[in-house]
């Protein structure tokens, strides 16, 4: 009896243990697919990334900075999550131009309530167009509904509160782990990629 | 009970989701659109045929007292290989299925056509019985799938014929309760048609 189950079981762990040796290359390729794909979507076109971790209220976030082959910064894309989402923690990809403003933002995991908060997933969703082309220490970063100046989604209030805390936590990453050309600000603004300027001159200080 | 019998009756006579009722956590979990619900329908079905297959094999070896935990070691082990080649060939099902594809180890469907068919039937006969209970959970799901996006989003496997924001509360908890209902009648009320 005792011979019986440690043999399935012996087998049983063996099999998968040999499964899990060839699929782990593939597994790793393409979670680095991804991560490149998201990448490309949220930063101007680039040759080279160099990624540096750290670790915000808990929560680890990866820098990738953009260079161009004759060593310019051309952006800076952080992978950044929260974990106020309405379905526990998800992921998003922020890109950042050298200046600060926010170029790109995208998806990378949630589990949010289909056709409510995963609407943060669509092109053009409110959430995105209110940051995209701005500067998040120039704007009020919250939702309308806290004061900010950020549209929230219909019926979606808490993800949308989970989105802007991972975008300033993104920033925050930027502004303590690449400190230099941001603060400045008189880096080169690559204006070739078409950054659509979402800014209506709206001015308000961060709290 | 030929070949084409057994895989026709896990489609319609033992349906899984509308008549035997098995596995509903994952019925009402995954379809909240039409891929979804195909695809945890053929994670489910690849698994169902492996281990209805290998359990028929070794039903001989394992004495009746650990038969139950012996099930489980191979059910769990043929789980953990489907998700692994998920995780390395299809990321993006596997990224929206997520939580469900571990959780087939105590889908009741597998366990219950492991002790109530493969423990009694040979090898191709068992096999067989995992395409067909695997097909008729995989369509039941697609199928709740597809009218939970078509009234919740207005498309079917993403295509969108209505834009808009669609009747949420399909793609809700309360719309799969909904669905599951009223397709249950629907089934019932074909298959009653047919027997007469």
């Amino acid at each position: 009896m005792v011979l019986v189950l440690g043999g399935i079981s012996l087998i049983a762990s063996a099999g998968v243990g040999y499964v899990y040796k060839i699929t782990e290359e593939p597994i790793a390729l393409a979670a680095e697919a991804n991560t490149r794909a998201a990448l490309a979507e949220v930063l101007p076109p680039f040759d080279s990334t160099q990624a540096s971790q750290l670790v915000l209220d808990e929560i680890p976030v990866v820098v990738h900075t953009a260079i161009t082959s004759d060593g310019q910064v051309v952006g800076y894309a952080v992978e950044t999550a929260t974990r106020k989402g309405f379905s526990g923690e998800f992921r998003l990809m922020v890109g950042f131009l050298p200046d600060g403003k926010v170029q790109r933002v995208r998806v990378l995991q949630h589990a949010e309530t289909p056709g409510l908060g995963s609407k943060m997933t669509e092109d053009g969703n409110p959430l995105e167009t209110s940051v995209v082309g701005r500067n998040p220490s120039e704007m009020n970063l919250a939702v309308t509904k806290d004061g900010g100046e950020v549209d929230a989604l219909t019926a979606a209030t808490i993800t949308s509160r989970a989105y802007v805390d991972a975008v300033a936590r993104a920033f925050n990453a930027i502004m303590t782990g690449t400190p230099a050309a941001i603060k400045t600000g008189d880096e080169p603004i690559d204006t070739s990629t078409g950054a659509s300027s979402q800014n209506a001159g709206k001015e308000a200080e961060n709290e | 009970m030929n070949k084409l019998q057994i895989v026709l009756s896990g489609i319609v006579r033992n349906n899984p989701t509308f008549v035997l009722m098995l596995g509903m956590c994952p019925t009402l979990g995954t379809t909240t659109s039409a891929i979804n619900g195909a695809g945890m329908g053929a994670a489910t079905m690849a698994v169902l045929i492996l281990s209805n297959a290998v359990i028929s094999l070794v039903k001989n070896i394992i004495p009746s007292k650990v038969r139950i935990p012996a099930y489980i070691v191979i059910i769990a082990a043929f789980v953990t290989v489907v998700e692994l080649c998920m995780r390395a060939y299809l990321p993006d099902l596997y990224r929206t299925l997520g939580v469900f594809i571990p959780l087939i180890v105590v889908n009741c469907i597998i366990l219950g056509r492991a002790e109530g068919f493969a423990a009694k039937n040979g090898v191709l006969a068992s096999a067989l019985d995992g395409v067909g209970i695997g097909l008729g959970f995989t369509l039941s799901l697609t199928v709740i799938g597809a009218v939970r996006e078509a009234f919740g989003s207005g498309s079917v496997f993403g295509q969108i014929f209505i834009s808009g924001d669609g009747m949420l509360i399909f793609v809700l908890a309360p719309g799969a309760f909904l669905v599951l209902g009223y397709l249950m009648v629907l089934f019932n009320k074909l298959t009653a048609k047919m027997k007469s």
